[in-house]
């Protein structure tokens, strides 16, 4: 393991997202959906809670998850670049690692001008700061989860449009599972309701940080991110 | 012995793109690998590379063997692929520096490593731009530059001059050939002057199959037996090639006469023997003999050209 690898393909990916108009898209217009719902809700609910950031950020993540990550490995499989890498002294979750933390890096900025809702609300009312606390651990593992399948789905294909649908796909399954739950039996649902993203999140939102919550999310991240070095290694052999 | 290929096969699929070649490359040598499209030479280069792994063989690299010790293959060696992929949204100056990091570079030696791959490959107006914005020429130099960061003994080099004007080839040559007195180079290429211009060695390869291998002399030597004279000459008219054909026949070492080409009553052969007899003398004697008048005489060498084509031309049928 090196990190230094990780580190330098880190921050190119980060360098490329900021000097482009990705990140600037991406920021504004979660913004601005969040803002729309935020506000239109807030008077008529009259109360003081950041419930709307936390329950549509994970909505809004089946979307712009994978349209963060769609352009992280398929687009250096199509113009080439992915065969410099492979050519390079550096393994190849290394590489996955790097991309997979220039998303996450990328959607902590997304989330960070949220914090101004937060402050607007203090001056307004009292809010619980563990659930908040909570609410933004919860949304970073969230997000990490979305995000490392998303890179999953952009190693599987040289093309960006098809990385987009097949990681949205994965996504909003993981997303969806437990709302299908009362269909099933007992045991499967037992299951199910594990494997679900949202179950965990709600957990955590509610300010309980549980050591199984935790570990559901970094296995799920972890086993995203081995599945796309899987893919990736397999080429050689093609 | 710096790069070793032994009985190194290569499959995609059912169809066999490397079949059981095997051959040695020695420090310091600058290895020509020609080839019609298809032929197995990118395939090749990109195992050595790491990039693919074989199907069948081993390979190794200063000792260290491909498939057990790819990283350190990966250090030692600095390869150019064939299409050059870039990333084009990044300049010049970060691109190399990126490229050096990941090979590995210690980060103090970075800036002056930059410097003189700058300087070498020409990049000293670019190396603000994006790379995205650069013309062909230079995007090969960056590639170039890129391939030579980290100072490897082995390059590797996937068709380097192509996409550049004919004065850029005859500098990134001269480059290749400075190079090679120092390191080992292989390089693939279409153009076989390029070969003869630039390589001590070459390997020729068609479906799969080495089927040359050596100096460009000795493939030359033993190719061709026979030699092969260019005449024009300008007959009175009314003599037709048939009879002018057979006349040159009487020469007792010729064995085909063609006609090349026929412009306002003069007519060029091309004469070939099938010893190496030197028969210049005899024709000049002949068109004396005559009346006729000759215009030009001269033995042509065997080119690279002719050798690709004997050993290659299967492949087109």
């Amino acid at each position: 393991m090196k990190l230094t690898n990780i580190k330098y393909i880190f921050l190119k990916e980060v360098r490329s997202f900021f000097n482009s108009p990705v990140a600037y898209i991406v920021i504004v217009v979660y913004l601005a959906i969040l803002g729309w719902f935020f506000v239109s809700n807030l008077f008529i609910n009259n109360m003081s809670t950041l419930r709307t950031v936390f329950e549509m950020t994970p909505f809004l993540l089946l979307f712009f998850a994978p349209a963060m990550t769609m352009r992280l490995i398929s687009e250096e499989k199509k113009a080439g670049t992915l065969e410099l890498l492979f050519t390079k002294p550096i393994k190849e979750y290394e590489i996955v690692t790097g991309k997979f933390l220039a998303a996450w890096v990328l959607y902590f900025f997304t989330l960070l001008p949220t914090l101004c809702y937060y402050i607007t609300i203090t001056f307004i009312g009292t809010l619980d700061t563990g659930t908040v606390i909570g609410g933004y651990l919860g949304l970073m593992l969230v997000g990490a989860v979305f995000l490392a399948v998303s890179v999953f789905g952009s190693a599987l294909t040289e093309n960006q449009v098809v990385a987009f649908i097949v990681s949205l796909f994965i996504v909003f399954a993981l997303f969806m599972l437990d709302k299908i739950l009362f269909y099933l039996p007992i045991t499967l649902a037992t299951i199910l309701e594990y494997i679900s993203v949202d179950y965990h999140f709600s957990n955590i939102a509610r300010g309980v940080i549980d050591t199984r919550d935790i570990i559901y999310y970094i296995s799920t991240v972890s086993f995203a991110l081995f599945m796309a070095t899987s893919v990736l290694q397999k080429r050689r052999w093609a | 012995m710096s790069i070793l290929v032994n009985n190194l096969s290569k499959f995609y699929g059912d169809a066999k793109a490397v079949d059981n070649i095997s051959f040695e490359v020695h420090s310091g040598e600058i290895l020509g690998f020609l080839g019609p499209n298809g032929a197995g030479k990118t395939t090749t280069m990109r195992v050595i590379t790491c990039y693919l792994s074989p199907s069948s063989g081993s390979i190794s690299v200063e000792g260290h063997d491909v498939h057990s010790d790819s990283l350190a293959v990966r250090k030692l060696v600095g390869y150019l692929p064939e299409q050059n992929p870039l990333y084009h949204d990044m300049n010049v100056l970060e691109y190399l520096e990126y490229t050096a990091q990941l090979q590995g570079v210690m980060p103090p030696l970075i800036p002056r490593r930059m410097k003189q791959m700058v300087e070498a490959c020409g990049l000293g107006e670019m190396k603000h731009k994006d790379i995205g914005q650069l013309s062909k020429g230079y995007r090969q130099r960056v590639g170039l530059a890129a391939a030579m960061i980290h100072d490897p003994k082995v390059l590797i080099l996937d068709e380097p001059t192509s996409g550049l004007d004919p004065n850029q080839i005859v500098e990134i040559r001269s480059l290749i050939r400075d190079l090679g007195k120092q390191k080992t180079v292989i390089l693939s290429t279409h153009i076989l002057p390029e070969v003869q211009a630039t390589c001590n060695r070459v390997i020729i390869i068609n479906r799969g199959k080495i089927v040359a291998d050596g100096p460009i002399e000795d493939l030359q030597r033993s190719l061709h037996g026979g030699e092969k004279v260019i005449l024009e000459v300008d007959v009175p008219a009314g003599q037709s090639f048939d009879l002018i054909s057979v006349q040159i026949k009487s020469i007792p070492a010729v064995e085909t006469v063609s006609l090349i080409d026929e412009k306002n009553g003069l007519k060029r052969f091309s004469v070939e023997t099938s010893d190496a007899t030197d028969i210049r003398k005899d024709l000049y004697l002949l068109c004396v003999q005559k009346g006729w008048g000759l215009l030009e005489l001269h033995r042509e060498q065997t080119s690279l050209e002719d050798i690709f084509r004997q050993l290659t031309s299967d492949s087109t049928k």
